[in-house]
C-alpha cells in the first residue's frame, strides 16, 4: 500500500512502500507475512533524501517506541526509546536544567534518526556529533538478536551503527548524555558582515568562546559582496529565565501542499535581501528563547510544502580546511551565478572532535547547507557542479540531505562504506544504500 | 492531586491521556493485560511526573477479578477520582457474519466487560458521591452500518448503558463521560488508509482530557464528529438502508 504520510522531508523522490509501526520495544519486529521483503527503520521522516526510504519494501515505523525509561538528575544521563523525539526530550528535561548535548536544527527527530544520521548542530566544534554523547543503546536485528552497544561493549556494532543509516537494526532504545543548563534562553548576538572572508574571521575567532555559531548568508549576492550574511554566535544564559522572554508558541502550518513551488527568482531575491537587512546596525545583542534560536524553521510546522509537489533537494557539504575558503567560494559562485538559491543558506565551520561513527560525515573545515526547488534537469546540473567542487577538494556530501549524489562520489567521500557491509541486517535496505552502492 | 485508574492501560488513546494525567502529577493506577508493557509505561509515567505509578495485569474477560482489581486499585491509591475504560478491540465484521462465537467474543470485550467494570465502579463512586468516570465508546454506536454493526451494537450498548448510569450517578455528583472518537490513527486501525477525518491519538487525548476538566457528558472527539454525526443519524432509514456505509 502506497503510504503518502511516509515520505522524506524534501518530498524527492516519491517512493511506492508498507509501513508497519513497532511500538513496543519489548515486541518482536513487524516481520510476518513479509515475503522476505527488505526493511528500514524510519524515524520522523526528517530526512530531507532517500537515507529514510525503502521503495518497494517495507519501512518500520518507530516513532511509537516513545517512552521515557530512566533518568539520572545528579549526571543528566537520559535513558528513552528511539521513537522518542528531541522537543519531548527538551519539554522533560529544560524544566529540570538539562539541554541536548548537541542538536540539529529541528527538534521534530527521533533519537534513533538523530542516531543512525550522527547529526550535528551548531556547537559542533565544541561538542561534535550526538553520536559522541550516546553512552548505549540496544540494537534489535532481524534474527530476533538484542546487543547492548556502547563504547567497550560490542563497540564494532556501537561505531557501525552511529551514523549507521538504519542499516544495521533497530535501535529500540538509547541512554544519552544531557549537558546542565542554567535557564532555557540564549545569549545571543547577531553580526552583520559584508563578505566570505569576513565570514572566516568572524568564525574562527567566536569558536574559542561561543559554543553555538553559524551564518545564514544570501546565497544570491555577488562579486566582493559573495558570501555576505548575519553571523549568529550564542552561549546558554546564565541568568535565571525572566518573564520579559517568552517561549515562542508554534502554531503557523502550510496546510496544503501548492501545485508549483512559491520559491522563485523573485521571492527568493525579496527574501534574501530583506532578510540581510532586516538588521540595521552591525551587531545586535539579546536573550532569546532556545527554540527561535535552535529552530527556527520549526515555527512553520511543514514549510516544506511551500516547494510544491516536485519537492526539493537539500544540498549539504563539508569542505577540509585546507581548502576550505577557495573552495566555498566557488560553491557559492556556482550557485549565485546559477540563480537557483535557497531561502535560507546555511554556514558553519565544524571542529575536529573525532565521532565514533564509521560514516559519519562532519570532518574539520566549513560547510555548507541550502535547499533549491526541483526544476528539473536544471537543478540535478547545478548539483552535479557542486559536487565537482567538493570532489576536487576532497569533501563529503551529507547522506541525510541527499538523494542524488553518484555512487562514485558516496564511496570516494565515505571510504568506511565497505566495512559496513558486515554489520548490515541482511533483512534491511533502503532506497540511498542501493543508489549509492550500485555497481555504475 | 488526583487518584486515577485507567483500564486498557496500553491503548494508544489511554497512553497519551496518562501521559496528562502524569503531568498534572496525579497518582495512576494502569491494568493492562501485558506485565512487559505496564512496566514500560510506569516507568515513563513517573519519570513524566505521576506521584506514583501501580500497575496491574488483567485480561478483561476474567470477569470474576473485575471486583478485586478495583478493590485493589482503591487500596493502592488510597481512594479513586477518575476511571478511564479505553480496551477494545476492531471487530472482523465479514467474518462475525458467520461465526456467532465471533461475534459474542466482540460483544464481550467491547461491552459487557465494561459493563462488568462499570456495574462495580458505579457502587463505588455513587458511595464515595463525587468522582468522574470516562469510558470511550465510538461514534460507530450512534448508528449501525453494514461495514461494522458487531462493533457499532456493541459500543451502542454501552453508550445507552452509560446514558442511563449518568443519569443515576447525578445525584450523586459522579460525572460519567461519553467519549466518542471518530477515525483515530493507532494500532486498531493500522491497516486503514488514512485520509483528511483522521486524528492522532496525542490529539485525541488532548480532547478528551478537556472533557473531563470540563465535567461534560457527551464528547465527540475531534469536536466536528458531533456534526457528522448529526448529519448520518439524521438520515431517513429508507435511504440509509440504501447506502453502503
Ligand atoms: C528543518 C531541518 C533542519 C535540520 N537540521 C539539521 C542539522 O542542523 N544537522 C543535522 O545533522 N541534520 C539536520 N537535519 C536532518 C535531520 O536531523 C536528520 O535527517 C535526522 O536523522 C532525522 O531524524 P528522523 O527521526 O526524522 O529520522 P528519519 O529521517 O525518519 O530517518 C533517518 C535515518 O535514521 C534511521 N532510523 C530512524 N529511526 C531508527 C531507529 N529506531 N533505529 C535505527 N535506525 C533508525 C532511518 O533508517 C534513516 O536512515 C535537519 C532536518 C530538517 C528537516
Ligand atoms: N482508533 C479508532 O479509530 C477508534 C475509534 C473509536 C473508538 N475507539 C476506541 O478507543 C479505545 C482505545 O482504542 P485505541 O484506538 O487506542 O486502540 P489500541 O491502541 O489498539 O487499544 C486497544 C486496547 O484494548 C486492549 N484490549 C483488547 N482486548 C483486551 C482484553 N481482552 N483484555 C485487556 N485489554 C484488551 C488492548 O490491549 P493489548 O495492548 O494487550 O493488546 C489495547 O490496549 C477502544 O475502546 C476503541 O474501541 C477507537
Amino acid at each position: 500500500m502506497t503510504n503518502r504520510s511516509y515520505q522524506s522531508w524534501a518530498g524527492y523522490p516519491v517512493v511506492d512502500q508498507e509501513a508497519r509501526k513497532l511500538n513496543w520495544q519489548s515486541d518482536s519486529l513487524p516481520l510476518q507475512d513479509s515475503d522476505g521483503k527488505s526493511f528500514l527503520p524510519y524515524g520522523n521522516g526528517r530526512s530531507y533524501g532517500d537515507v529514510c526510504l525503502n521503495d518497494g519494501g517495507i519501512v518500520i515505523d518507530c516513532r511509537g517506541l516513545d517512552h521515557f525509561i530512566e533518568f539520572d538528575a545528579e549526571h543528566g544521563v537520559l535513558r528513552c526509546e528511539a521513537g522518542v523525539t528531541l522537543q519531548e526530550i527538551l519539554h522533560f528535561a529544560v524544566p529540570k536544567g538539562w539541554f541536548l548535548s548537541v542538536t540539529p536544527g529541528t527538534q521534530f527527530v527521533t533519537v534513533g534518526g538523530a542516531i543512525a544520521n550522527d547529526v550535528h548542530g551548531k556547537n559542533h566544534h565544541k561538542a561534535g556529533t550526538f553520536g559522541r554523547h550516546v553512552s548505549r543503546f540496544e540494537l534489535l536485528r532481524s534474527d530476533g538478536s538484542r546487543r547492548i552497544c556502547s563504547a567497550d561493549e560490542n563497540t564494532e556494532w556501537y561505531q557501525a551503527t552511529i551514523g549507521g543509516l538504519g542499516l544495521t537494526g533497530v535501535i529500540t532504545w538509547a541512554e544519552i548524555r544531557l549537558r546542565p543548563v542554567k535557564s532555557a534562553l540564549i545569549d545571543q548576538e547577531v553580526i552583520r558582515y559584508s563578505n566570505l572572508a569576513e565570514f572566516f574571521e568572524i568564525a574562527r575567532a567566536s569558536d574559542q568562546d561561543y559554543e553555538h555559531t553559524v551564518a545564514w548568508i544570501d546565497c544570491l549576492a555577488q562579486g566582493d559582496q559573495l558570501g555576505r550574511g548575519l553571523f549568529i554566535r550564542g552561549n546558554y544564559s546564565d541568568t535565571v529565565q525572566n518573564s520579559a522572554v517568552r517561549q515562542p508558541k508554534f502554531n503557523l502550518t502550510v496546510p496544503v501542499e501548492p501545485p508549483f513551488t512559491l520559491i522563485n527568482k523573485m521571492t527568493l531575491k525579496l527574501f534574501n535581501t530583506v532578510y540581510y537587512n532586516k538588521q540595521r546596525k552591525e551587531q545586535i545583542k539579546g536573550q532569546v528563547h532556545y527554540k527561535p534560536f535552535f529552530y527556527p524553521l520549526d515555527a512553520i510546522y511543514q514549510w516544506n510544502r511551500i516547494y510544491g509537489s516536485k519537492g526539493f533537494f537539500q544540498y549539504q557539504c563539508a569542505l577540509p580546511v585546507e581548502h576550505m575558503e577557495d573552495a566555498m567560494r566557488e560553491i557559492l559562485e556556482r550557485i549565485s551565478r546559477a540563480g537557483l538559491g535557497s531561502f535560507l543558506t546555511v554556514l558553519k565551520l565544524f571542529g575536529d572532535k573525532p565521532s565514533p561513527g564509521l560514516l559519519s560525515f562532519p570532518m574539520p573545515g566549513a560547510t555548507l547547507a541550502l535547499d533549491f526547488p526541483n526544476y528539473g534537469q536544471k537543478t540535478l546540473d547545478l548539483l552535479d557542479q557542486l559536487d565537482e567542487v567538493t570532489r576536487s577538494v576532497g569533501g563529503r556530501v551529507n547522506p541525510s540531505k541527499d538523494a542524488r549524489m553518484s555512487s562514485e562520489d558516496f564511496q570516494l567521500h565515505f571510504a568506511n562504506w565497505r566495512k559496513m557491509e558486515d554489520y548490515i541486517d541482511p533483512r534491511i535496505s533502503s532506497s540511498f544504500w542501493r543508489r549509492v552502492t550500485a555497481e555504475s | 492531586m488526583r487518584k486515577t485508574l485507567i483500564i486498557g492501560a496500553t491503548s494508544a488513546i489511554a497512553q497519551d491521556l496518562a501521559k496528562l494525567f502524569a503531568e498534572a502529577g496525579d497518582s495512576i493506577c494502569l491494568v493492562a493485560r501485558s506485565e512487559s508493557k505496564l512496566s514500560i509505561l510506569a516507568d515513563d509515567l513517573k519519570l513524566r511526573g505521576a506521584s506514583s505509578v501501580a500497575v496491574q495485569s488483567m485480561d478483561v474477560l476474567e470477569y470474576d477479578r473485575h471486583q478485586s482489581v478495583v478493590d485493589s486499585a482503591v487500596e493502592s491509591l488510597d481512594g479513586l477520582d477518575l476511571v478511564v475504560i479505553a480496551h477494545g478491540t476492531l471487530p472482523d465484521q465479514a467474518a462475525c457474519q458467520q461465526s456467532l462465537d465471533m461475534t459474542k467474543k466482540e460483544f464481550e470485550v467491547n461491552a459487557l466487560t465494561t459493563i462488568s467494570l462499570l456495574t462495580h465502579l458505579a457502587n463505588y463512586f455513587e458511595e464515595k458521591q463525587r468522582g468522574s468516570i470516562v469510558v470511550i465508546s465510538s461514534v460507530a454506536g450512534d448508528r449501525g452500518r453494514q461495514s461494522n454493526y458487531v462493533y457499532g451494537a456493541a459500543k451502542g450498548a454501552v453508550t445507552i448503558f452509560l446514558q442511563g448510569l449518568r443519569n443515576r450517578l447525578a445525584k450523586s455528583g459522579v460525572n460519567v463521560v461519553t467519549v466518542k472518537p471518530g477515525f483515530v490513527d493507532t494500532p486498531m486501525t493500522a491497516d486503514f488508509p488514512k485520509g483528511a477525518l483522521w486524528a492522532s491519538s496525542e490529539r485525541v487525548a488532548k480532547d478528551i482530557n478537556n472533557a473531563i476538566d470540563g465535567q461534560k457528558s457527551i464528547a465527540y472527539v475531534p469536536w466536528f464528529w458531533r456534526y457528522i454525526m448529526l448529519i448520518i443519524k439524521s438520515i431517513p432509514e429508507v435511504i440509509f438502508k440504501k447506502l453502503s456505509l
